[in-house]
């Protein structure tokens, strides 16, 4: 995220700093994954429609090549022993990458004590009681956006 | 066996659960793509989940190599569209809508409710990873470290999963 940043706001301005913090916000609150959600509306923004495919074809290519090369490769050398080796290491970094993630996201967007309910709950939903995840999504989030839901602020004139 | 129309429909049904990010379509996509349609073991799963952090783009291209053991090139394809279709059609919709929508006082509520669900589901996918990538006291160790090396310091999380291989052939090879 940071390197995407860099290089839609201060190196190629396409879009502004508040902007970035918009689609970011609309980015993670979609099903999608972050990276493709925001190219698709920054390519939206520059080109419209065809921006966003443009852009979605560009972050999606590079990738798929590399994991279409490494299946293949995966499929006649996995079994090596160092091949299998190596990859136990990897899958243990991933998952310290995946829990600091959760972490950074947690400090950045949990300000709430019921926001930690929630997403213990959704995590409880998943994991102990095999709930699907569309299941899991629907329940908890709708009980989270309504204790979330908006609230009149009091402020009645009285009388004249 | 012609698994094209099982891996569109796989495939574009896990595309709708990522919110917040792709691990949390992978409970779903243990059990369907495992258990369900066993295009590939749970192992290889995580390997390729793990792999596919270091290629550049979206972390989810690992859904391409699926792809292409269960249906070939074509396989590939067909899991990419399926899989990055519906929700960007679905972002360039909303994203049209949602600035309109900018006084609309649950977009807020909306914003503010599926973050910690959210972060749940991407914790939930993390543990059923887990389960499959943590045994014993080194795959322990690693994780821990690489959390706290990343919690603490600005570094490539490719360059940390790269070092987590090395020190993977230095203590699993016989």
């Amino acid at each position: 995220m940071p390197y995407l940043r860099g290089s839609l706001v201060t190196k190629r301005h396409w879009i502004d700093d508040k902007e970035f913090v918009e689609m970011l916000s609309i980015s993670q609150s979609l099903p999608g994954l972050n990276a493709t959600n925001m190219a698709i509306l920054v390519g939206e923004k520059l080109r419209g429609a065809l921006g966003s495919v443009a852009a979605i074809i560009g972050i999606c290519l590079p990738g798929a090549v590399i994991m279409y090369v490494v299946g293949i490769f995966y499929r006649s050398h996995g079994d090596h022993v160092w091949v299998t080796a190596a990859l136990k290491g990897v899958a243990a970094a991933a998952v310290g990458l995946i829990l600091s993630t959760v972490v950074g996201l947690s400090k950045k967007s949990l300000a709430d004590k019921f926001d930690f309910v929630f997403m213990a709950l959704t995590v409880i939903a998943v994991n102990r009681l095999h709930q699907s995840v569309p299941r899991t999504l629907v329940a908890v989030g709708l009980l989270a956006i309504l204790f979330h839901r908006p609230r009149k602020a009091r402020k009645e004139s009285v009388g004249p | 066996m012609n698994q094209i129309p099982a891996l569109v429909r796989v495939f574009a049904y896990l595309s709708l659960l990522t919110v917040g990010g792709g691990m949390a379509a992978f409970p779903e996509m243990k059990i369907l793509t495992v258990e369900v349609h066993k295009w590939l073991t749970f192992p290889q799963l995580i390997h390729l989940y793990s792999v596919g952090q270091m290629a550049p783009g979206p972390n989810m291209m690992m859904i391409v190599p699926i792809g292409a053991w269960a249906g070939g090139v074509l396989g590939a394809i067909v899991v990419a569209l399926a899989f990055f279709g519906p929700t960007a059609v679905l972002t360039f919709i909303v994203g049209r809508l949602w600035n309109k929508l900018e006084k609309w006082p649950w977009r807020r509520s909306i914003q503010q409710g599926l973050a910690p669900v959210s972060i749940g589901l991407l914790l939930a996918g993390c543990f059923t990873m887990a389960k499959g990538a943590i045994f014993g006291l080194e795959t322990a160790t690693i994780a821990v470290v690489v959390l706290l090396l990343l919690l603490n310091y600005k570094i490539n999380p490719a360059l940390l999963i790269l070092v987590g291989a090395v020190i993977g052939v230095l203590s699993f090879t016989p």
